[in-house]
């Protein structure tokens, strides 16, 4: 449902938009009007929008993204690219978890020391800076004058080449996983089980590593999960700089060599997976957490 | 009675934020962009050379010397001059694109939250499917088919895919006003829903959706610098710390120069209007904090 109100938008967006497909196609090249009316037959321009609409939401579930201009579909260009994206994704994923995490733990074991406020004052300035500069100063930092990883492609494989693309998607995460966890944290550290359960003489550590701890994961789960449906999504920026060859990165190109069609095909595909892992974590969710379905059919 | 209240309550907000350095310091740099983006001609000649389009290829790529103090861009071109007139463009880009949102949102979420019903649920529902997909993804694709990128139609694109998120809140905040008693006593007395809107339920239920489209202004700004850089915004000759930044990035090895100081620029501007937009929310809204 959602799906078809996405595309149904995007659709509409690109078509109210003024300009000849056909005329942008042949440039400036002076052409009969029997060959643009031949032109506008083959690619279906002539049909109403809605049979349009239609072709190409039906063309979208065979698999079928368009093709470039040198006639290559778009779904091939993909295919190849797809693990790359993948892995990118995931390793970002996991990094924003560890340290999301840890730095919540520490915050709200020093709650209100300057530990605390320097934590938080890091990441929330590290996520302000814009995604494409941080990836610059990266890359020139740790990249060229130090020369600790490597600048850009894949060619070192997993997981030197992934690691500095991924630290970076992973500190725009930062914020927003370590206040989570830390604010679930400080509220069950003041439960009345916590107080129980010094009281029983058990030992800080195991307070804090069992009882606490699951309870405060929560919260930031629920966030981390919809996060995976962004990463999967593709870093189009960020492949673009770092050079990786994933689905991101095809679209940097295609933007770059003005492959209109490539461009739409690759944002649709990626709007699905989007779409996709975000349906299946929400079922996921539900299956794991009853406490949810509950709260769910309430609303 | 009631007028002498509000009163206190505001200076007392105010004097508390004026004490707060989380707001003082994120307000300065703002107002000091404001206003260098109002006049740009008179901050951009401090050294001097103040024409941001003038080139001269000899100086290629050189960097900082008196008169000139953040150096050439490949063109020869003052990168001081173009930093400041690229503080205009990326304010107006910003507060266009949220103006936009933010009518959007409030027609549309005073709708929903006002009229129970089959006009709620149908606004909730596009605003659904607007906050379903990536807003990034969404603007490339319009934005590549537009022909014509200036900071009209790059505020236009980014305003109508920005309003969901204001929306929604927009809806929650009049929904719990018009439950307060004086709304209802309003009803009841027989005013008309128009004066009920705008008189008792949207003043008192605007605070959080400005501190959000605070916030958001700084979202537009880094939105359109990252659709410049990948090539779907801006286009030259408007001068854009997004443009700046792309240029900057390819030669970045040998001339860090031409990067660095746009990006502190942009850095800078999006920092100071989030902390400016947490000062205020932990303020104003002491609800929300926790």
């Amino acid at each position: 449902m959602v799906f078809l109100g996405v595309t149904v938008i995007i659709y509409l967006a690109v078509f109210a938009l003024p300009g000849d497909p056909i005329r942008a196609f042949l440039g400036p090249k002076q052409v009969p009007e029997s060959t643009i009316d031949a032109l506008r037959v083959k690619y279906h321009l002539n049909d109403p929008i809605w049979v349009q609409y239609w072709d190409y939401i039906s063309g979208i579930f065979r698999g079928d993204f368009g093709t470039n201009f040198a006639g290559r579909p778009v779904a091939d260009q993909m295919s190849a690219r797809w693990p790359v994206t993948i892995a990118l994704g995931l390793t970002a994923w996991v990094m924003e978890i560890v340290a999301g995490v840890a730095i919540g733990i520490v915050s709200a074991l020093r709650k209100g020391k300057w530990l605390d406020y320097s934590l938080l004052a890091f990441t929330v300035l590290a996520s302000c800076i814009p995604v494409f500069v941080m990836g610059l100063v990266a890359q020139l930092i740790f990249g060229v004058k130090l020369g600790w990883l490597p600048v850009a492609g894949v060619a070192e494989g997993w997981p030197r080449s992934y690691l500095l693309p991924a630290a970076i998607i992973a500190v725009f995460g930062l914020p927003a996983v370590s206040r989570l966890v830390r604010g679930a944290m400080v509220e069950s550290l003041e439960a009345e089980s916590v107080t129980m359960l010094r009281a029983h003489g058990m030992s800080e550590g195991r307070i804090i590593g069992v009882h606490v701890l699951r309870n405060s994961l929560i919260p930031a789960s629920t966030y981390l999960a919809t996060d995976l449906g962004y990463l999967l999504g593709g870093s189009v920026i960020i492949e673009g700089i770092f050079n990786l060859p994933g689905v991101g990165n095809l679209m940097f190109e295609a933007i770059k060599a003005h492959e209109g069609t490539t461009v739409v095909g690759v944002a649709t595909a990626l709007i699905v997976v989007f779409l996709l892992t975000s349906l299946l974590i929400e079922l996921l969710h539900a299956l794991l957490d009853p406490r949810i379905r509950r709260s769910r059919s309430h609303v | 009675m009631f007028r002498g209240d509000r009163r206190t309550k505001r200076r007392g907000v105010s004097r508390r934020l004026l004490a707060k350095p989380t707001f003082v310091l994120p307000g300065m740099v703002i107002v000091a962009l404001v206003v260098i983006s109002l006049f740009p001609g008179f901050f951009a000649g401090l050294f001097g050379n103040g024409d941001p389009y003038h080139a001269d290829l000899a100086y290629s790529q050189d960097g900082p010397c008196p008169g000139h103090p953040f150096g050439f861009d490949l063109q020869g071109r003052d990168i001081w001059a173009n930093v400041i007139y690229g503080t205009r463009t990326s304010v107006a880009v910003g507060l266009t694109a949220t103006v936009l949102s933010m009518a959007i949102a409030l027609v549309l979420g005073t709708a929903a939250g006002y009229r129970p019903g089959l006009v709620d649920s149908l606004i909730t529902r596009l605003t659904e499917v607007f906050l379903g997909f990536p807003f990034l993804l969404a603007a490339i694709v319009v934005l590549n088919s537009v022909s014509r990128r200036d900071v009209w139609s790059v505020s236009l694109v980014l305003g109508v895919f920005g309003w969901p998120a204001l929306a929604r809140l927009v809806r929650a905040s009049v929904r719990q006003v018009c439950q307060l008693d004086y709304v209802v006593a309003a009803r009841v007395a027989g005013l008309p829903s128009r004066r009920i809107i705008i008189r008792h339920v949207l003043p008192n239920a605007i605070t959080p959706v400005l501190i959000l489209a605070t916030i958001g202004i700084g979202a537009v700004i880094v939105a359109e610098s990252s659709l410049t850089y990948l090539g779907v915004g801006l286009q030259q000759p408007t001068i854009s710390w997004g443009l700046q930044i792309a240029a900057g990035s390819r030669n970045f090895q040998t001339a860090p120069h031409m990067l660095v100081f746009s990006s502190a620029f942009l850095s800078l501007t999006v920092l100071a209007i989030i902390c400016l937009g947490e000062a205020l929310r932990s303020s104003l809204d002491p609800k929300r904090l926790a």
